[in-house]
């Protein structure tokens, strides 16, 4: 469990006259399921995109994965997984479509492709829907099938951008139960949302605010810390001031 | 390499998966060929004309069998009534109608020379110019067989037009090339720059980014399907028009098949360029049609002879590709003619698809920092 997969040092990444992520410095550890939390335009999505290789950071340091964004980028694509909150599965593939493609893009041999989809779908209980369309699947089975998609590859950390949005509490319990499954194996889960009860899931939670982490630690500890009840009351607490 | 076909695969599942697409890709171009080769023709074909006959003598009565004989022209009436004229022409019964005056032979041999009156329906003015010719060509054919022995003393000189390499005035010829540059258009530029795009609008570029494939990849297999799909439309324009619309490639078929691929490739770097520049499919559609169909329909001479064109507008079509593009394939189809003749338009779009593919392969670098 002690070992860095993440670490950043005074990463910051700049738009001309706009710092849009100052300074940011810590550390994820493998296995751990990290919160990466913030308000909108807070910097988070501008950090996340500088870990997974979108966005070259104007100056700092950070490694993902034990590789150096700036030098290895290439080797940090392969031991990641992204789930963005945008797209999640081509929707005119099925679901089996799906995850040869993507194995395939990763590097997978077709057979090893075949063989974890067969896994995947008695594990899922999805023998019903494995050749149907992403389109005709609810949002639910949507948001699991790419949550499995993204970890198919065995990835060393996976990147997930608001898994949840748009998901009903039963499914987001679901999927809560694969993320610490996936976690369970030692894959570090770098997690975005804006459930603040998904926040209290999470091992570690950062609290992003301008650009900066403005607080960084487990769930209950930073609510002793800040003296508050619930992590509403911490969030509140911490992106409020900026009004 | 494995990863690239798993790529293309996944592309053509896109393609076929869509009914939309699929239409516009197989569809369109058949549509096209027939419409153009049938419908929308400057072609005279049994065109209805009357014929006002106020001279009822030997001479008239040869013209008008002449013209009849004729089978672009079919005479529905015979009269020497003036004023059903204009009631037919309004009706849009005839195309043309010809008035032979009453003193026709006395004129021809008094003075040599008489009139007859040609009118046409110029609400269509390729058309009634093409009548007006064909009709002048007839009575001048007539005149040289019938009168040339006659009128020995007088040296009547004689126009003989004759249309060369399209002799029945089809219009299939000119279209053909036409549709053939932009179908091209429609599928290299147009449904590729979309293809590209759509991955950014949905989002997938971005998982795609951050994948280990290649930038580079991603384009390839993109561009791949949409090649193979343009030549399937190539053979089927091609095998439309020997076939269906009876007009014979005169040329090297290898020939016209290579120049084809090298305009497929110049599109397919426009298409590419565009996807590069724009983030929606609608800006793609935009600037594809704006920026490729439009000059090609007005500019490349298909539609509107670019001789007739003021000059500002003719320095602004030597820079649309189809123009030479058409060009190439009408010398070839049409004329039969080898490379020695069409090197310079080849070149010309060799240059501009090897312009287009730097301009986006430094785009597609900048973009990617």
């Amino acid at each position: 469990m002690d070992k860095i997969v993440i670490k950043t040092e005074n990463l910051t990444k700049r738009f001309g006259a706009f710092t849009a992520v100052k300074d940011l410095s810590f550390e994820v550890h493998r296995g751990e399921i990290f919160g990466f939390l913030g308000a909108n335009g807070a910097g988070k999505t501008t950090a996340i995109r500088m870990l997974i290789g979108l966005l070259r950071p104007t100056s700092g340091f950070a490694t993902v994965a034990g590789f150096d964004v700036y030098k290895e980028p290439e080797k940090i694509k392969k031991n990641i997984g992204y789930m963005s909150q945008k797209f999640s599965l081509y929707e005119d593939l099925t679901v089996l479509e799906n995850l040869k493609f993507f194995g395939g893009i990763y590097g997978l041999k077709s057979e090893a492709i075949k063989i974890k989809s067969a896994e995947l779908v008695e594990k899922l209980g999805m023998k019903n829907i494995a050749k149907k369309l992403i389109k005709e699947l609810p949002i639910g089975w949507r948001q699991k099938v790419a949550f499995s998609v993204a970890v198919f590859h065995n990835p060393a950390i996976v990147f997930l951008d608001e898994p949840t949005g748009g998901v009903d509490p039963i499914v987001r319990r679901q999927f809560w139960d694969m993320i610490y499954e996936a976690s369970e194996s030692y894959i570090t889960i770098f997690v975005t949302t804006h459930y603040l009860d998904e926040a209290e899931y999470c091992n570690r939670i950062s609290i992003m605010d301008e650009g900066t982490i403005k607080a960084l630690g487990n769930p209950s500890e930073l609510k002793k810390n800040f003296n508050v009840d619930s992590m509403n009351d911490l969030f509140y607490l911490i992106a409020r001031k900026k009004i | 390499m494995k990863r690239l076909i798993n790529f293309i695969i996944k592309e053509f599942k896109h393609i076929i998966r869509d009914p939309r697409v699929l239409l516009i890709l197989f569809g369109m171009p058949v549509v096209q060929v027939l419409i153009f080769g049938f419908a929308l023709t400057n072609e005279i074909k049994n065109s209805k004309i009357i014929v006002i006959d106020f001279a009822r003598d030997e001479i008239s009565k040869k013209m008008i069998n002449k013209i009849e004989a004729n089978k672009y022209f079919e005479i529905i009436e015979i009269s020497q009534n003036k004023n059903i004229i204009l009631d037919y022409f309004r009706e849009g019964k005839i195309k043309a109608a010809i008035i032979i005056p009453a003193n026709l032979s006395s004129d021809l041999n008094h003075s040599g020379s008489s009139q007859i009156q040609i009118i046409t329906d110029a609400t269509d003015v390729n058309f009634a110019n093409s009548i007006k010719n064909f009709i002048r060509a007839i009575i001048n054919d007539y005149q040289s067989e019938s009168l040339a022995g006659k009128v020995l003393e007088r040296l009547i000189i004689v126009p003989e037009i004759k249309m060369l390499y399209n002799p029945q005035l089809k219009g299939a010829p000119n279209f053909v090339p036409g549709v053939m540059s932009m179908v091209m258009l429609l599928v290299c530029v147009m449904m590729t720059a979309i293809a590209i795009v759509r991955e950014k609008e949905i989002g997938s570029m971005e998982v795609l980014l951050t994948s280990p494939v290649r930038p580079i990849f991603i384009i390839i297999s993109k561009v791949v399907p949409y090649f193979a799909i343009s030549t399937i439309d190539l053979t089927l324009i091609l095998l439309l028009s020997v076939y269906v619309l009876d007009l014979p490639i005169q040329g090297s078929l290898f020939l016209l098949i290579a120049e084809s691929l090298l305009f497929i490739f110049t599109c397919l770097n426009i298409g590419i360029l565009i996807s590069i520049r724009t983030s929606s499919q609608q800006i793609a559609m935009l600037m594809s049609l704006v920026g490729m169909m439009m000059p090609t329909v007005f500019l490349s001479g298909f539609m509107f002879p670019i001789e007739n064109m003021p000059y500002v507008l003719q320095l602004i079509s030597n820079v649309v590709p189809s123009k030479w593009f058409y060009i190439i394939v009408k010398d070839i189809m049409l004329k039969g003619a080898g490379f020695e003749i069409v090197w310079k338009e080849t070149l010309i779009i060799a240059s501009m698809m090897f312009f287009f593919f730097l301009v986006s392969f430094r785009t597609f670098k900048v973009r990617l920092n």
